[in-house]
């Protein structure tokens, strides 16, 4: 029964979808005051019927209803429940409904908030419910979640056991909080097009934002979840399912930032609408690369190659839909606005070259292969070596910039004020290379360079709050959000240069080194979990002859899905990270040990949450003061004029 | 059969060719390390030599150790392994014929968005004297 509710309710989306993508549509013209009412109240059903289809999922795996054959595949009885819950979106077709799920969410929001005109709203959930649709047809033909299995099997197959993990549990939906966000800015920016309206940055915002602050703590969260689950203590794989949810994130920071100097100085309006529709085609992008089973890697769990064309066909029509409405809309819009080369605009402009050519380097180096592969049956792998020799020269390049730009002015700068005011930052990057290249040896010129940029970052970010000291919350966001990058430098740092290391099989009583530790290894124990087998092995963290604390990394054996993994111990002082992993048994109760001092290693995902705490004070300062007054005269206009 | 005990007895010495788990000189275990790092385990998934755990891996790493004892040049061996299993094993891809555009490529969108940066800005301060 559930699951014929949850398919019922999935049509009636498909319906809803479809009358808010028409009525939306239709609402843009100007008198249709009818069609826009309809439009709004279709994105509010929409929400409401794919909340009931989730609902009903989860509610089939919660209560492992093996008659679904998405449960069975991807359940089992002895899961823990917040397991069971997060199955519902670690597989494909529940994934996929997440996705629509979130969507719906946006489109309510949209129509809840009523940001920007009337006609703007409207074209906006047009365009929301043609995405909607197209998923949802995308779901019910290619990866229907409800579809039955008779007969039903006693017990269900269970669930990797890498995401088995509350990281990984929460890591899916914030993700895609951010890649399908980005949806709200395409569609404002689609229905601007339409519509031609240049309020639409200010309308946007808010959902920029969020957007933007999702996939930052998602990318955090699932480097974190690398660094704890997969057992070689490392945070970034520049692995493509990594690199699809960082170059959305890449073009968002991007993204924001222009749609400021449109909104501030009515500068790069068509760049921005250009920007916004690129945003999503990444998110478009990474939902393909993730979601048709091109890569084979931990995500991607599809494996069906009729899903993956119709996700290309999908983005092919999205992509190309948006551009060609850019094409032909575009031209029209007026552009040109005046400003200094010493000026803030400059500087975004350069914010977004230095983004772009970033996320050029993570585009070619996770496409390429796949590219070169299907075309002749060439493999060659693009590992880490390439992106520290692209992506890595570039963002620093940036970083180095960032300073500047909060302490130039709109339209009129002063580059030489500015330096002078960022003085002490300089100083303060000083010091932090001087200590680096004292304290530390062997030395380094990268630990050396990557120390002075996040002094340079920090001291710039403390200078601005000063200066804006008592002023409201909002005000702070871009000095936070830039000090955010300097705190994860300091990390990936610390961590990619400093690293110790040490792999040694070990019989119970004897001790090894790493770094400054000395570590005993008490033996292992046989341990029963919910639905694991588990050695643990007993780590004393001596601190001379006495025990300063202990450590349990686990190597877990899940009987239902007939896979091992480990269960890291990592003990921080906040600023090291002491990282064991349990090994192989060698026999005679002798097992291997993989143990890492990482120092700094918290810094890169503390760093993450300052970023995302900026984010987050500007969207407050967004939502708190009301601006949603009708389109403003187009600013570039009225500069024009001038 | 005596000459397949004969060869069984010759290929011994090979097998247990002498190869420690690691080089007692800190900066031969460095090298040893560093172009682990640089090579893709074929079986797993994103790994390089230098992490996986796997059999392949075993295998590689003690090839390349062999080799590095055996005298040859990082190149060397490089060429050897990429001869052995083709580019893939590279993690970084060799820069020729099929792979130009993948490192030139950033740099010609941050060469081009830096040109049309500077015609906007060009553009822009003229329209603001």
């Amino acid at each position: 029964m559930t699951g014929e509710l949850g398919q019922l309710a999935l049509c009636f989306a498909l319906a809803l979808s479809l009358v808010m993508a028409v009525s939306g549509l239709m609402g843009t013209r100007p008198q249709d005051t009818t069609a826009r009412k309809i439009a709004s109240g279709a994105a509010m059903g929409l929400f409401v019927f794919v909340a009931l289809a989730f609902g009903t999922l989860t509610y089939a795996f919660v209560t492992s209803d093996f008659s679904i054959i998405d449960v069975a595949n991807n359940s089992h009885t002895l899961k823990p429940l917040i397991y069971k819950i997060s199955g519902v979106w670690a597989n494909h077709e529940g994934s996929m409904l997440l996705w629509v799920l979130v969507l719906s969410i946006y489109a309510a929001l949209v129509a809840g908030l009523q940001r920007g005109g009337e006609r703007l709203t409207s074209g906006a959930l047009g365009v929301q419910g043609l995405l909607a649709a197209a998923f949802i047809l995308f779901i019910i033909f290619t990866s229907n979640p409800f579809l039955r299995l008779d007969p039903a099997p006693f017990e269900g197959a269970g669930l990797n056991p890498l995401l088995q993990d509350p990281g990984l549990a929460m890591h899916p939906p914030m993700l895609y909080a951010g890649y399908v966000g980005l949806s709200a800015s395409f569609s404002y920016a689609a229905a601007a097009l339409l519509v031609g309206e240049a309020g639409w940055t200010r309308a946007a915002r808010p959902f920029m934002l969020i957007a933007w602050i999702a996939l930052t703590c998602g990318i955090a969260l699932g480097s974190w979840w690398a660094y704890y689950e997969l057992g070689w203590g490392g945070f970034w794989f520049w692995d493509p399912v990594e690199n699809a949810s960082l170059m959305p994130w890449l073009i968002a920071t991007a993204l924001l930032h222009s749609a400021l100097a449109t909104e501030k100085s009515g500068a790069f309006r068509t760049w921005t609408l250009l920007l916004a529709i690129a945003g999503f085609s990444m998110s478009l992008i990474g939902t393909f690369l993730v979601r048709s089973g091109v890569l084979s890697s931990v995500h991607a769990f599809a494996s069906d190659p009729t899903r993956g064309f119709f996700i290309m066909v999908l983005i092919a029509l999205a992509i190309g839909g948006a551009l060609a409405l850019f094409a032909w809309r575009a031209p029209t819009l007026q552009g040109g606005a005046a400003f200094d080369v010493q000026s803030r605009e400059t500087m975004l402009l350069l914010n977004n070259v230095f983004l772009l050519a970033a996320c050029a380097c993570v585009f070619v180096g996770t496409l390429y292969p796949l590219v070169l592969d299907a075309i002749n049956g060439t493999k060659i792998s693009v590992g880490p070596p390439y992106f520290a020799l692209t992506f890595a020269p570039i963002f620093f390049a940036l970083l180095l910039l960032v300073p500047l730009g909060p302490q130039l002015n709109w339209k009129r700068g002063d580059l030489k004020a500015a330096w002078r005011t960022l003085y002490p930052a300089l100083g303060l990057a000083g010091i932090a290379a001087l200590t680096v290249l004292a304290l530390v040896s062997p030395r380094s010129v990268a630990a050396t360079g990557a120390f002075a940029v996040a002094g340079w970052l920090i001291g710039a970010s403390i200078l601005d709050i000063r200066k804006r000291k008592g002023a409201r919350a909002s005000a702070f966001a871009a000095a936070l959000a830039h000090a955010g990058l300097g705190v994860s430098l300091m990390g990936v740092a610390g961590t990619t240069l400093w690293r110790s290391e040490a792999l040694t099989v070990l019989a119970p009583g004897q001790t090894m080194t790493v770094g400054p530790y000395t570590l005993r290894f008490d033996g292992v124990t046989r341990e029963r979990g919910p639905n694991y087998i588990a050695d643990r092995g007993h780590i004393a963290v001596m601190n001379g002859d006495r025990v300063s604390t202990n450590m349990l990394p686990e190597h877990r054996f899940y009987p239902a899905e007939g896979a091992d993994m480990n269960d890291t111990a990592i003990h921080t002082t906040g600023l090291r990270d002491l990282y064991l992993a349990l090994g192989d048994n060698r026999g005679g109760g002798r097992f291997a040990l993989r143990a890492y001092v990482s120092p700094l290693a918290p810094l890169i995902w503390l760093g993450g949450l300052v970023m995302a705490l900026g984010g987050f004070l500007s969207l407050w300062g967004r939502l708190r003061v009301k601006d949603t007054e009708p389109a403003t005269p187009a600013p570039a206009a009225a500069l024009a004029a001038e | 059969m005596k000459t397949v005990i004969a060869l069984l007895l010759m290929m011994v010495p090979a097998l247990a060719a002498p190869v420690a788990d690691t080089f007692s000189d800190p900066a031969t275990e460095a090298r040893a390390r560093n172009l682990q790092r640089q090579l893709r385990c074929l079986v797993c998934q994103g790994e390089s030599i230098d992490e996986s755990g796997s059999p392949f891996a075993d295998d590689v790493r003690h090839l390349v150790r062999q080799q590095i004892a055996a005298g040859q040049s990082d190149r060397q061996i490089e060429d050897f392994l990429v001869a052995r299993y083709g580019d893939f094993i590279l993690m970084k891809p060799p820069l020729q014929a099929n792979t130009w555009l993948l490192w030139l490529a950033p740099f010609v969108v941050l060469a081009a968005g830096g040109t049309v940066a500077w015609v906007t800005v060009k553009k822009a301060s003229r329209r603001s004297d």
